[in-house]
């Protein structure tokens, strides 16, 4: 498909005020279903985590998680959100095979959390108060793959295959009110706010967080109207945006496609769109149904959650740390620059970070390890940098070897490989691998001696002051020691001779 | 009586994905009108000040403790599905997508 005209984005902004929403998916992880017994397990080989309740077959009855409704109810809190004093579950009726039920149990009129309020600092230190408009809990759908077609878009599909091992798993959905005022920040402020968002489910471990595999997926809704117009424009939900980097490029690139229409005197369409990160666009998906499409009732088989002050009280004593608040501590406990800090945060390493300083490892040393050697090894692997086979414990411990001289940088990169490749601890790795620095001097002597033997004129030229030429020997040496020698001091023993 | 147009009948099939024809279009405008005014009648039986019910016996907060029971298995969940394929339910091609 031909990509839309769009108005330059600084254009866009000096002419229409932008008003965004965002609604966040969040699944939760709890151990089993939000209405059945069935494991919530990501990964599992297709429709074996699926039972007559989340199949939706004749006579099966739903029964509330109550994990599930102590999450939901953490979250309101750490949104600053009220708790119902009765929430009630929906029915949303569509026919789609992603649920097999014909209906997708929801909340509609009375969501278990609503009228929040999250802070939210962009890069630059500017902060927005976002809005929450309301927190309900309901399931998640089944996975469909659409077969056949020449580029396995869905016109060309032969047909379908569904995996009912997601159906039914429980799901928070956050609903922001409109955000406005945000102008060229829009994109960055959408995507600072899910980021947000993610970092405090994560921080709460009522979610394992991770976007890739779509714990936590976003769909914004951006609209635009002329300055100064009171009624907001006609918005467009972009959906599928599951990394934060296409909730701010979906963001940006809905205000320049609008832009371009209402400027040229078009008029926007109310639908869903579709982003393609690959292509950097969207594209038009159904036209929205209306609310009434869905002929919500309240669900029969399910009676109303109304949780008691003291549970409410009980789960808000053990809310964490807030993230930001933690962010603030770190920093000033690391010592590190905005700069340093900013590399480490953005990375998603503060985790990794804490953990490796608390098992006996410098602050820098730990930054230097995980924004530098790890995070270079994941990204040739292609996996993200959690998933790599190293512990913060084990980093810290090549850190220690390394501050006490039995380890070069070099070698412990070995070290570090050998862990990964699965050789098991740094010692055994170390051992296995006859990974040591040689410190024994004679042995570098001896070495040094052999090199310059082979190159007589070097001793003379650092005598002449030419201290670089001790390089070439010293590549000599630490071939010679198949690189486990430490170079600094290889060089120190090059110029003592020379003396 | 209510007024139930035949655009209102068609818009109503599609989101029930039941295919109409034109002569069922009419016929169902009309059953479904005597339909909506019977049920409307509720209405003048009860005063206003009556809260919808959606649950009959007043019980609140029932719920289970987050622990996994067994599942089927793969090949019991497919054994009612017309057709599958690779351990997955197979159903048509739908004109939209997820």
């Amino acid at each position: 498909m031909a990509k839309e005209q769009l108005m330059p984005y600084e254009q866009a902004i000096e002419r229409f005020e932008v008003v965004i929403g965002l609604e966040v998916h969040v699944e939760l992880n709890t151990a089993s279903k939000m209405f059945c017994g069935c494991a919530n397990n990501f990964g599992s080989e297709p429709n074996t985590n699926v039972c007559p309740t989340c199949l939706g077959l004749p006579g099966s009855l739903p029964a509330v998680n109550r994990k599930a409704i102590e999450s939901s109810i953490a979250i309101g809190l750490a949104l600053d959100c009220q708790i119902a004093e009765s929430g009630r579950f929906s029915r949303k009726n569509y026919f789609y095979p992603d649920l097999a039920k014909n209906f997708q149990t929801s909340q509609y009129d009375e969501p278990i959390a609503y009228e929040g309020k999250i802070s939210v600092e962009l890069e630059t230190g500017e902060r927005f108060e976002v809005p929450i408009e309301r927190a309900h809990m309901e399931e998640d759908a089944g996975k469909l793959t659409h077969v056949g077609g020449a580029t396995g878009r869905i016109q060309g599909a032969e047909y379908s295959l569904v995996d009912y091992n997601r159906a039914g798993v429980p799901l928070v959905e956050i609903v922001t009110k409109p955000i406005y005022g945000a102008e060229d920040k829009a994109p960055e402020l959408a995507a600072t706010y899910v980021r947000v968002i993610r970092d405090i489910v994560k921080a709460m471990d009522v979610s394992d967080a991770k976007m890739e595999r779509g714990n936590v997926r976003c769909d914004a809704n951006v609209s635009l109207r002329e300055k100064g117009a009171e009624k907001l424009g006609t918005r467009t939900e972009t959906k599928n945006v599951n990394s934060l980097r296409s909730v701010e490029n979906a963001v940006r690139y809905e205000i320049q496609r609008q832009a371009h229409i209402l400027a040229a005197g078009g008029s926007i369409i109310q639908e869903t769109r579709h982003w393609h990160e690959d292509r950097g666009h969207t594209s038009a998906g159904r036209p929205k149904s209306d609310a009434d499409d869905y002929r919500y009732f309240p669900e029969p088989d399910l009676v109303p959650v109304q949780p008691s002050l003291e549970w409410i009280e009980e789960i808000r004593k053990t809310l964490p740390e807030n993230p930001a608040l933690r962010r603030k501590r770190l920093q000033e406990a690391w010592g590190f620059a905005d700069l340093e800090f900013r590399d480490v945060f953005n990375s998603d390493l503060l985790d990794e970070v804490e953990q490796t300083v608390a098992a006996g490892a410098s602050p820098q040393s730990a930054r230097k390890w995980w924004t530098g050697e790890l995070a270079r090894l994941a990204n040739a692997q292609g996996v993200s940098i959690t998933e790599l086979a190293i512990t913060p414990g084990q980093v810290a411990e090549i850190q220690k070897l390394i501050d006490a001289g039995e380890l070069t940088d070099r070698i412990a990169r070995d070290v570090v490989a050998g862990v990964l490749a699965g050789e098991g601890e740094p010692s055994q790795v170390i051992e296995s691998r006859g990974l040591r620095v040689v410190t024994d001097e004679g042995a570098l002597i001896a070495a040094i001696d052999k090199a310059l033997a082979s190159q007589p004129d070097v001793l003379e030229k650092i005598r002449d002051g030419k201290l670089q030429a001790a390089g070439a020997v010293i590549g000599a040496v630490m071939q010679e020691m198949r690189g486990q020698a430490d170079a600094a001091r290889v060089r120190e023993l090059i110029l003592e001779r020379a003396k | 009586m209510s007024e139930i147009t035949p655009d209102l009948v068609r818009h109503l099939a599609s989101l029930a994905r039941i295919l109409v024809t034109d002569e069922e279009v009419d016929q169902l405008a009309g059953e479904l009108a005597v339909i909506v005014d019977s049920v409307a009648m509720v209405n003048q039986a009860v005063s206003g000040d009556v809260v919808a019910t959606s649950h009959p016996i007043p019980m609140v907060n029932v719920y289970r403790e987050d622990v996994i029971l067994p599942s089927l298995t793969q090949e019991q969940a497919l054994s009612g599905a017309p057709e599958s394929a690779d351990g997955r339910f197979k159903v048509n091609a739908i004109l939209d997508e997820d």
